[in-house]
Parts: structure tokens; sequence; C-alpha cells
């Protein structure tokens, strides 16, 4: 094997190329020894025949010169950057590049978050648990259950007392559960009194071994208005099926509005408004988030004067999943048929109005003030300049969303930052990258460690870095405010 | 982010865009959008892990295809060692000569599995698998210089033809080639035979010691080569017209001998403006009309 070849390791076919040349995938090459992604150099014609989305050192529409990074069209994560905790030094890497005629700062550091921890959205309508109660992982507390939202339940996982406030075994449990969730793993989790969830950021979740494929449409009053028309003159009533509010057809406002007449059917269940139930059964992971295997069972008798013999009911829950036909007997009780062809067409249309379930993971922490002064002498002039939208905060490059009020507390979508870009440390806490960028100008007004920046060609000529192609839908770290307002 | 592999529709909202490695499909399909959802959720689903299970058994895949030899587990992998099987006794060749038309027919069918589509095809780079209900019918162009695509033929497929796959090959490609053509386009029941077929063919189009044409040992531009050091063309000066004829000829004459032995069912061979079509598909659907005309036509 020649010396000068370079072993690609960008996927699993492990090319080795030849300096000058490209692996099978004609993305990567060996540059003078150092192995390079080409997509400014080879991919772009074909992107841009394809008119496919490109990555944004594309969109500039500047060649590849042949160097390893070229101005702002390359941005320096945290990931990998190590850490100085405590930090009576600078951050690791203070790295300036020019955008634009401007010279940039960005402050690169992996923070230890041992404020931090996750916010996770399941979107299922199935019951996972009482809200307040303990969420576990390795049978450890390590979050509870907050709200439910709408199609959507709420955990709240992580946080101090979860990783230092407890026992030594519920911090490392927490920690690797964060850790886990944050680098786009499978973590099985299990509510007190409630479903075991399989959460993994981006993917369906998986509960108590059912994988949830949609959101429900809307509650079941929702669906009714939605769906009445496509209803009416098929069938004699509908129950549309819900944890939160079961809908009824006859009795709805979308069902008086066309005439449908009533039709004598009893609900069990609290009755809000007209048409419209609350608790019509136990929450669970059956029927519309119910506990209901037979949905005849939160029916009472149908009004003998009322109702009729061989009245058409149809019963569904809000994502379609679960559906029953039923005509009544001379006897007026319910006997289940088959579906009819003309009521297939709208239970499948509620299927299709239903959006995928997915799990998302947010990650949240503080950056502290020891963190705070790894980039300037004077931590709270980082914080104003956060505030003051002078500094751009990223994730491993993600954007974050940084709640208003005191210091810097921040939200970032794990799916949105490049592959394992969280690590963690034994005290347990979570190492997560936080990146400030900023004018140099800005920065020597802030007190920053002017004397310590570097270009950022002397980072492209250090060993140990991986690149990868910015995410298109991610904004552009190093765009300045004034770019950002054009 | 999470996955290597890149899934996404493309800016069009039609098309789906699957990338993962050397590995970059187009996807299309037509039918019920419903349908179309399906099999683009199954397609994705089935893509994450091909190059996975290709790299695992790569070195098996990179050595020359005997009859003899024990058969891959994965499926993508069979499908390779099928489509070149029936050249192993006779010449060099190895699984990878299908990977992309392989690829390409694994994830048809694992669209097909689960959607009803009227049509849809999976196109490798080129290399493409396709599928056609009852009176559904597609134009596919054929280019011979990816470096300057303009198409040199275009041939229309209809389902009574039983064509399943379309695959291009020849020197200016993206992998190398033992011969001279410019490009290669086989019809044939499966992608992965026509992959297997195009490179076999275009491999054909040759003209031994011409001092025109330069050839480089594989190995010394890609090291891990699975055609070793076994000399590719890396350019083809101007040929004389006759020499044009006689590489064309030579491989018209292997082209022949896969149409016999049922392994295509047609071929259009292209160098330097001259074309060849050996085996027609359905009447009047002759493969390569040349759009362009380049000189006097020879037979």
């Amino acid at each position: 094997m020649a010396d000068d070849a370079i072993r690609c390791d960008a996927c699993p076919v492990l090319c080795y190329i030849k300096p000058g040349r490209t692996g099978s995938c004609d993305r990567y090459g060996n540059h003078d020894g150092k192995l390079v992604r080409l997509d400014p150099h080879v991919v772009l014609d074909r992107a841009v025949e394809r008119g496919d989305s490109v990555v944004p050192f594309l969109e500039r529409g500047r060649d590849w010169d042949g160097t390893l990074v070229s101005h702002g069209e390359t941005f320096v994560t945290a990931i990998g950057a190590g850490t100085t905790y405590p930090d009576y030094k600078p951050a690791p890497f203070i790295i300036s590049s020019q955008v634009e005629g401007i010279d940039m700062v960005t402050v690169v550091t992996e923070g230890i978050f041992s404020y931090c921890g996750v916010k996770v959205k399941i979107d299922t309508d199935r019951h996972l648990g009482p809200e307040c109660n303990a969420v576990r992982s390795q049978g450890e507390a390590v979050g509870h259950v907050t709200t439910s939202e709408y199609g959507s339940q709420m955990l709240s996982l992580g946080g101090v007392r979860h990783l230092t406030g407890g026992s030594r075994h519920e911090g490392t449990a927490t920690c690797e559960a964060l850790l886990n969730l944050c680098n786009g793993k499978a973590v099985e989790l299990k509510i007190d009194n409630g479903a075991k969830v399989v959460v993994q950021a981006g993917k369906p979740p998986v509960v108590d071994g059912a994988q949830e494929e949609r959101m429900r449409v809307g509650c079941g009053s929702a669906t009714i208005g939605m769906f009445a028309k496509q209803w009416f003159g098929k069938v004699d009533d509908v129950v549309v099926v819900d944890d939160h509010i079961t809908g009824v057809l006859s009795e709805h406002q979308a069902g008086k509005l066309l005439g449908v007449p009533e039709t004598g059917i009893k609900l069990k269940g609290r009755r809000s408004t007209p048409g419209r139930y609350f608790q019509v059964a136990e929450p669970g992971t059956s029927w519309g988030g119910t506990d209901i295997e037979d949905p005849l069972t939160i029916l009472g008798k149908f009004n003998a004067r009322k109702a009729w013999p061989g009245l058409r009911l149809l019963m569904v829950s809000t994502t379609g999943e679960h559906h029953a036909y039923f005509e009544l007997g001379e006897d007026l009780k319910p006997k289940e048929k088959e579906l009819p062809a003309s009521l297939k067409e709208s239970v499948a249309r509620i299927k299709e109005n239903c959006e995928p379930a997915l799990c998302t993971v947010l990650f949240m922490g503080g950056a502290g003030g020891s963190l705070r002064a790894g980039v300037t002498e004077n931590p709270v002039k980082l914080t104003h300049s956060v505030r003051d939208a002078l500094t751009r905060v990223t994730c491993g490059g993600a954007p974050v969303y940084v709640w208003p009020g005191g210091g810097i507390t921040f939200m970032a979508d794990v799916t949105r930052m490049p592959q394992n870009a969280f690590g963690y440390v034994p005290t347990p806490a979570l190492v997560a990258p936080i990146e400030f960028t900023l004018r140099l100008a800005d920065y020597a007004a802030l007190g920053g460690y002017v004397g310590n920046v570097r270009p950022l060609s002397s980072i492209a000529a250090a060993e140990g870095q991986r690149r990868v192609t910015a995410r298109a839908d991610n904004p552009w770290p190093l765009e300045s405010a004034e770019q950002k307002k054009q | 982010m999470r996955q290597r592999a890149q899934i996404r529709l493309l800016p069009d909202g039609r098309r789906l865009h699957l990338q993962d490695g050397p590995i970059d499909l187009i996807v299309e399909a037509f039918g019920a959008p419903r349908e179309i959802e399906l099999a683009y959720r199954a397609a994705g689903a089935r893509f994450i892990t091909v190059l996975d299970e290709l790299c695992s058994e790569l070195p098996h895949l990179r050595r020359a295809c005997l009859p003899e030899q024990a058969w891959p587990k994965g499926s993508v992998a069979r499908r390779m060692v099928a489509a070149v099987m029936p050249y192993a006794t006779q010449c060099f060749i190895t699984p990878m000569a299908a990977v992309a038309g392989a690829v390409s027919e694994e994830i048809l069918a694992a669209m097909l599995s689960v959607a009803e589509l009227s049509r849809a095809y999976v196109n490798d780079g080129g290399d493409i698998a396709l599928h056609l209900s009852a009176d559904e019918s597609f134009v596919v162009g054929m280019v011979e210089r990816p470096d300057r695509p303009s198409l040199f033929g275009t041939t229309t497929l209809q389902a009574a033809d039983a064509v399943h796959g379309v695959a291009t090959s020849g020197w200016r490609g993206r992998s190398f080639s033992l011969g001279i053509a410019d490009a290669v386009t086989v019809l044939a029941n499966r992608a992965a035979a026509a992959d297997a077929a195009a490179t076999i063919i275009a491999n054909a189009v040759d003209l031994p010691g011409h001092p025109a044409i330069v050839r480089v040992p594989a190995c010394e531009m890609a090291p891990d080569s699975d055609l070793g050091a076994r000399p590719v063309t890396q350019d083809v000066g101007a040929l004389a017209l006759k020499d044009v004829n006689q590489a064309l000829n030579a491989g018209a004459e292997t082209s022949r001998l896969l149409l016999k032995m049922g392994l295509i069912q047609s071929a259009a061979l292209n160098l330097q403006g001259e074309t060849r079509v050996v085996g027609a598909v359905g009447e009047s659907r002759r493969i390569a009309t040349p759009v362009r005309e380049r000189g006097l036509v020879h037979a």
C-alpha cells in the first residue's frame, strides 16, 4: 500500500484515496495527504443540476480553492473542543474568521452543564402517566411527567436535582439517559403508574411495546366538526372516541347545522357542551387514548322513543386506528357489522390527516459564570452582548432559543447538531458544545481574550478535525446581524 | 442528523433523494398520494442499512466471482452475485460490477412490496430499476458523456416490454472501465443484470494496443479497487472512423451473444459519436434514435 494514500472514514466503505483523487463517492478527496470534503468542487454541478439543496458555503457560489478552509464558509463547532472547567483560562478555541470583510470571532468551548436537561415532546394520545409522576431509567428517577400539549405529552428530564442532588446511582442513570437522548439514541423510560415508553429524537415513540404511528387529527369534538359533512347521509350517528373530548355527531353543533336527527344515543362520561363529553373512560393506551377495548362500554341504552331498528352507528378513534360499525337490532341493541365501503373512506381520511408521531428532544442548559469567564474577563458583559443580539449563541452549530431573563439559558433541537455532539464527565454532568460568535471589535469591547484569538487557518492545520456538512436548514452561524436582516 | 444516510424530498416535492457514502439515488413513484408516501417511507427505511450491509461483505464482493463460491448474506449482495454469475466462467468480473443496479432493484422492491404504484423508478447514477403497470410507459434518455450531458438517444419502455432495468457503463463514468466505449446503455429484465451486462459490453468495446488509448493500473488510482492491477482506460484520443467501427463491432458481437443468451433485451453502444444498437425492445421503439447527426453513419 502506498504511503501517500489515506484512509477515508466518512462512511463504512473506508476508501484508500491517493493524493489528488477522490473516493468512490466523489465527495471526499485526498488533498496533499489530507482528507477534504469536495462538495464545492465536485458536487456543486450535480447539486445545482438537480435543483438540490446544497451546503451553505456553496450557496455563496464560491468554488473550492483547494484550501482546507476558506474564510466564512467554515464554522468551527465546539464539539470535541474540550473544556477548561473550572475556567480560569480562556476557552480552548477563540477563532477569528473573516465574514464579508468583518473579523468575526467564535469562542468555542464545550461546557460542562450541571444545570441541564432535556425537554421531551412525545406525540401520542395514549396516557403515559399522571402529571408530576417520576420518569425512570434503569429504575432511577431521571425526571417527571409535565404538561399535556395538543396531541403530545411532555416530559422534563434531567436537571441538577437528579444529576447531583440524589444518590450516586440516580445521578449516573440521569446522565446516561440525557447523554443517549441528546446523541440521538433510543432510551427506555418507565413512568410511575404509567407506561413504558421508548424515546428517540426524531423517531416515533414506542408505548408499551406498540409503536405510535400518528398524532390524532384533533380532539373527538374537532374531528366531528371536520368530517360531519362527509358522514352526513351515509350514517345516522358517529361517536369519535377520545380521552379528552369524545364527540357525538347527532348532538354536536356540526350535526345540528346539517340537520342530523336525534338518535337517542346515550354516552357515559361528563357532558361538557352538546355533543362533547369528558371522561367517557379511564385514560389508557387503546381507543383514542382511553383504556377501552370494546367501544360499546361507553354507551348507555338507546332511548327507545328516539332510536329505531336499523339505526347506523360509526364509532372511531381520533387517529382512525380503531373503528367499529354497528346497526341497531329490533331490541335497539347495537350489533357489529362490517364497515360499509361508503364509510371506509372517511375513516381512512382521518388516518391520512394525522401527522406522523415523533419524539422530539430539546437540550436545555445554562451557561454558568465560569463558562462565561472562559469567554471574557467580565462574564456579565457576555450575557448583555447576547441579549443585545451582538453575540450569537449556537450549540454545535445549531440554532438555539435563549430564554429571556437573566443568564444564558438556552434550548436547542438535538437533531440539528452533528452526530455525537454530547459527552459527559463523571461529576456527573453533560458536556455540550457551545459557541459564541461576535465581531472582533465587539469582542474586544466586552473584555475578550483578544490575545488568544487564532486565525481559522491555524485550526485547519491542526490534527483531529471532523468536518461535517452544515445542515441546509440551520442558519449559518457566522452570518452577521446585518446580513440576517437583509 | 443521527444517521449518516440522507433521505429527503427534492425541492420539486415529487422525487426522493437518498444518499449514503457513494450511493446516490433519485427515486420517483407515481400513483395515489398515500401510496407514494408509503413507497417513499419504505424506500427510506430499507435504504438506511444498505451501505452497512454491503460494507460488511465488501472484501468478498470485491473478489472475482467464481461459480463455486459461497453466496453472500445480504440481499443486495446476493442480487449482485446473481447478476454477474452468468459471466463468472467466461471472464474476470466481481459482484461490484452490479452494485448500483442491485441497490436500485432492492429499493424498488421495497417500495413495490408496500404500495400500489402505476410507475416507479430508482436511479442510482444511471443504473435504473423501473416498474410499469399495464398501459404505462417511460421515456428513457441516453447520455454518452456525463461531463457534457446531452441525449444521444431516447427509448420508450412499456409494461409489455418487461424491461425492469436500464444501466449505462463507459470509461467516462464514475467507475473504471477496461474498454473505451463512451457509453453502453443496456436494457434488461432486471437492473442488476443490466448493470453487469453494460460493464461486460463496455469492456468489450476496445482496441487492444492502440496508441491513442491511455491505460493505468486501477490500483494506482484507487488502491482498493476491485480491478486490482488491471489497466483501466483513462483517456482515449481521437480515433479514425475504421478504428471506431472495429471497437464497436467487437462490443456489438458481445452484445449479440448476451442477447442470444437472454441476458439482455437491448444495448446501445456509443463511441466518439458513432452508435450501434443490438436488439430492439418492442416495435418502432428501437433504442437510440440519434438526436444529433454526427457525420456519416457506417453500417
